[in-house]
């Protein structure tokens, strides 16, 4: 079964995953360490793909792709004809710049789904990822979470202009549909309802 | 004080809904421990040395007489009878269990209360001044703004999931009380030339393992855009603040590595998208909010009062509580009392259930239902009648909360320590209780006089040692406690971090070590001269030397 839940109109659904991620090759650089431990998240901006990774990345010759945005910078030359097609989006990790991706591609909405990819749950840059994608760079089509996707998280990310979320697969998406409506009238206004609570309501002291 | 609509109660009864369910996944293991961590932390439940510590929210100190019984319920109910009031003017639980937290909050809501964001990597509970609303320097009340803030951040999709905690304070009076210099941001309400309500925000400071004092960001911001410009600031901080390691993460080494210009260039060009966005703060939901915080139906009275007048002159120790405990007030003929939660030999902060339901009855009875904890660990009525003092004094006196110590060497500023914080390297309270008793001497108190000791049990720094006249910090040595004392720390308008004197102490040494402090100010001090003013005079020099001198001489300077 899918483990991929769509919105659509605030109703959410589990639905079929039509696109295919683009995995970069492993990488052969050793993790960066601290104290003798694995630092667990890399730093925005930091730069973790080499050439290689990018040059032996192995993209399905046909059917929808989601490539990594060093690939779809780097090659982007082989892509155009699918990128026209509809046939193509980008995702990015929460430690990359959106800079680089409107520098090479001013138009996102030529893209029909863009991803941002969460490593470890707890790195809240995915929020304003998500927030930037939609506010800022006008981001219409699909937005989809991968990566540590978790329930317990849906409910943020939906706030933040998500509207897909690839759970985790170890985990059930089906009780996971629950979390989206953990709350009625949240306070702030955020990406999905840019209105606070004090200008939705009529709230007489 | 703010009182919940339907939408406020709707929210927090869905938290409780929300986390009994992944209290629930968890027991059944459907969470790892890792990923029940953050949701747990965020519930203000941490797991401790002995037993999970629950922290209890209270929004910028304000309580009311039904939300403190609750509480005492509370703590007999599901602890051991006391709590433990923070200096983030929150009350913590030492021994609570977690399968009772779901219960916990659900009573909780009952009284429009929770434990949201009171730990974890998220925007905590806003703090302020616990005389807000009465102090006769106060410019502005910030409380309305700080209610305004707290809806704000509850669960603030964007910044959930920050590098690291994430505190705010405001303050409206002249003299700050909130230490809004130690703070992520700091927001000075005050009133700009054009006699409009404006801001002036701090940003970068903190104590901690890296004390840092906070840097100026923007001398004036209108009060319509506080939460935009906050969103502004935390956007730069949320992307760009470092997750690789936990003790660089807080917004104060982003703040520093940048340097404040270019991490205002950063704050400003983000915020010009957002300026004016939909949670720009409207006039109408300022005047709803602070409805809520209107002053206290007073009666008319006379600035003096025969009666009060009487009890002073013929009680010493009414007098010398009334000295120390009793606060002026804007209105005539009504005082602030500060009930001490620092009896000699007592852990500071703490209170027990009976104590509770005395201050809450004490609140009911005679400052109209409504009471404050202050980030001293006190708690304070703030709306009594001058001609009511005997009688709260006589009743809080009976229930051991009327120390005549306010502001004095054993109003001790102290962290739960290595007792029951599993972060702590060392004890904490028993050093504080062994310098009380050092120090129970009242007449000596007084006339040693104003001076802020803090102690904290490890580097993060709870007891905001590094702003303390004297600052005392646990720490570890190849296994066993030993405490570094630093003075010259001071909170308010000219803050300033304590200096560090020299090697570590064993826990035996430590009231001794005071004793000698305090021997050098006896000494070396002006009439006029409060230890902390002899301390900038002087330097550390003198008071170093004779601490750290072999005989028992006092060393001349």
């Amino acid at each position: 079964m899918s483990n991929l839940i769509q919105l659509n109109d605030d109703i959410a659904s589990i639905a079929e995953n039509l696109w295919v991620t683009v995995q970069l090759p492993p990488s052969n650089v050793e993790a960066r360490k601290q104290a003798g431990k694995v630092v667990q998240f890399k730093l925005t901006g930091e730069a973790t793909v080499s050439e290689t990774q990018i040059a032996d990345t192995v993209i399905p010759a046909t059917g929808k792709i989601i490539v990594p945005l060093s690939v779809f910078i780097a090659r982007k030359d082989e892509l155009l004809t699918r990128i026209s097609n509809g046939e193509v989006g980008v995702w990015i990790d929460t430690h990359e710049v959106l800079a680089d991706l409107v520098n090479d591609q001013a138009d996102l909405n030529v893209l029909p789904i863009i991803a941002v990819h969460v490593e470890r749950f707890a790195d809240g840059r995915i929020f304003s990822l998500g927030t930037l994608l939609r506010k800022r760079y006008g981001f219409k089509n699909e937005l989809r979470a991968i990566g540590d996707v978790l329930r317990d998280q849906l409910f943020f990310l939906k706030r933040s202009g998500f509207n897909s979320y690839l759970i985790r697969a170890d985990r059930s998406a089906n009780d996971a549909l629950a979390s989206l409506k953990d709350f009625t009238a949240p306070y702030q206004g955020a990406v999905d309802e840019p209105r606070p609570v004090f200008s939705r309501y009529n709230r007489t002291a | 004080m703010y009182k919940y609509d339907k939408l406020d109660q709707q929210i927090v009864d869905e938290r409780v809904a929300q986390y009994r369910d992944q209290t629930r996944r968890f027991l059944a293991g459907e969470l790892t421990e890792e990923e029940f961590r953050p949701l747990r932390l965020q519930n203000g439940l941490y797991i401790q040395r002995h037993a999970p510590m629950f922290r209890i929210a209270v929004p910028y100190g304000m309580l009311s007489s039904r939300q403190l019984h609750k509480l005492g319920d509370i703590a007999k109910k599901y602890d051991r009878d006391y709590g433990h009031f923070s200096t983030r003017q929150n009350l913590q639980l030492n021994w609570p269990k977690l399968e009772d937290v779901p219960e916990m909050l659900a009573e909780l809501a009952t009284v429009e209360m929770h434990a949201i964001q009171t730990s974890g990597n998220c925007i905590r509970n806003i703090t302020t001044d616990q005389f807000a609303g009465i102090a006769p320097d106060e410019v502005i009340d910030p409380r309305a703004m700080a209610e305004i803030m707290r809806q704000w951040s509850t669960f603030h999709p964007e910044f959930a999931l920050l590098p690291r905690k994430f505190k705010i304070a405001v303050s409206g009076t002249k003299q700050d009380r909130a230490i809004v210099q130690a703070h992520d941001i700091g927001m000075e309400f005050y009133t700009d030339d054009a006699d409009k309500l404006a801001i002036k925000v701090w940003v970068g400071g903190g104590l901690g393992r890296t004390p840092i004092l906070g840097s100026v960001i923007r001398e004036h911001l209108e009060w319509q855009h506080a939460l935009t410009y906050c969103e502004a600031i935390i956007r730069v901080y949320n992307l760009h603040g470092r997750r690789d390691n936990s003790y660089k993460a807080r917004i104060k080494i982003l703040v520093k590595a940048l340097g404040i210009e270019e991490f205002k260039n950063q704050v400003e060009a983000e915020w010009a998208h957002l300026k004016d966005a939909p949670n720009t703060i409207t006039e109408a939901e300022l005047a709803r909010v602070s409805k809520y915080f209107e002053a206290m139906p007073y009666e008319n009275l006379s600035a003096h009062d025969a009666s009060f007048d009487a009890a002073i002159a013929s009680n010493p120790a009414f007098a010398a509580w009334a000295k120390r405990c009793v606060h002026v007030h804007k209105q005539a003929g009504y005082r602030a009392v500060t009930l001490s939660l620092k009896p000699h030999g007592k852990a500071p902060g703490d209170a027990t259930s009976d104590q509770m339901h005395v201050v809450a009855d004490l609140a009911a009875q005679y400052s109209f239902g409504e009471l404050r904890v202050s980030h001293e660990q006190n708690l304070i009525l703030a709306d009594v009648k001058l001609s009511d003092l005997y009688s709260v004094w006589e009743k809080a006196r009976a229930a051991g909360l009327a120390t005549p110590n306010i502001g004095l060497l054993t109003d001790i500023i102290c962290c739960p320590g290595g007792d029951f914080c599993s972060l702590a390297n060392a004890k904490s309270i028993p050093i504080a209780e062994a310098i009380q008793m050092q120090f129970d001497n009242l007449d000596y108190l007084h006339d040693i006089g104003d001076i802020e000791l803090n102690i904290s049990g490890c580097m993060n720094a709870c007891g905001h040692h590094h702003v303390g006249h004297i600052g005392i910090l646990g720490v570890d040595k190849d296994g066993s406690e030993w405490y570094q004392v630093s003075i010259g720390g001071k909170q308010g308008n000219d803050a300033s971090l304590g200096t560090v004197i020299g090697p570590a102490f064993s826990a035996d040494e430590m009231p001794g070590v005071v004793q000698k402090l305090i021997d050098i100010y006896i000494k070396e001090r002006t009439p006029e001269e409060l230890f902390i003013d002899t301390v900038r005079r002087l330097g550390i020099a003198p008071f170093k030397a004779h601490v750290y001198a072999k005989n028992e001489e006092i060393v001349s300077v």
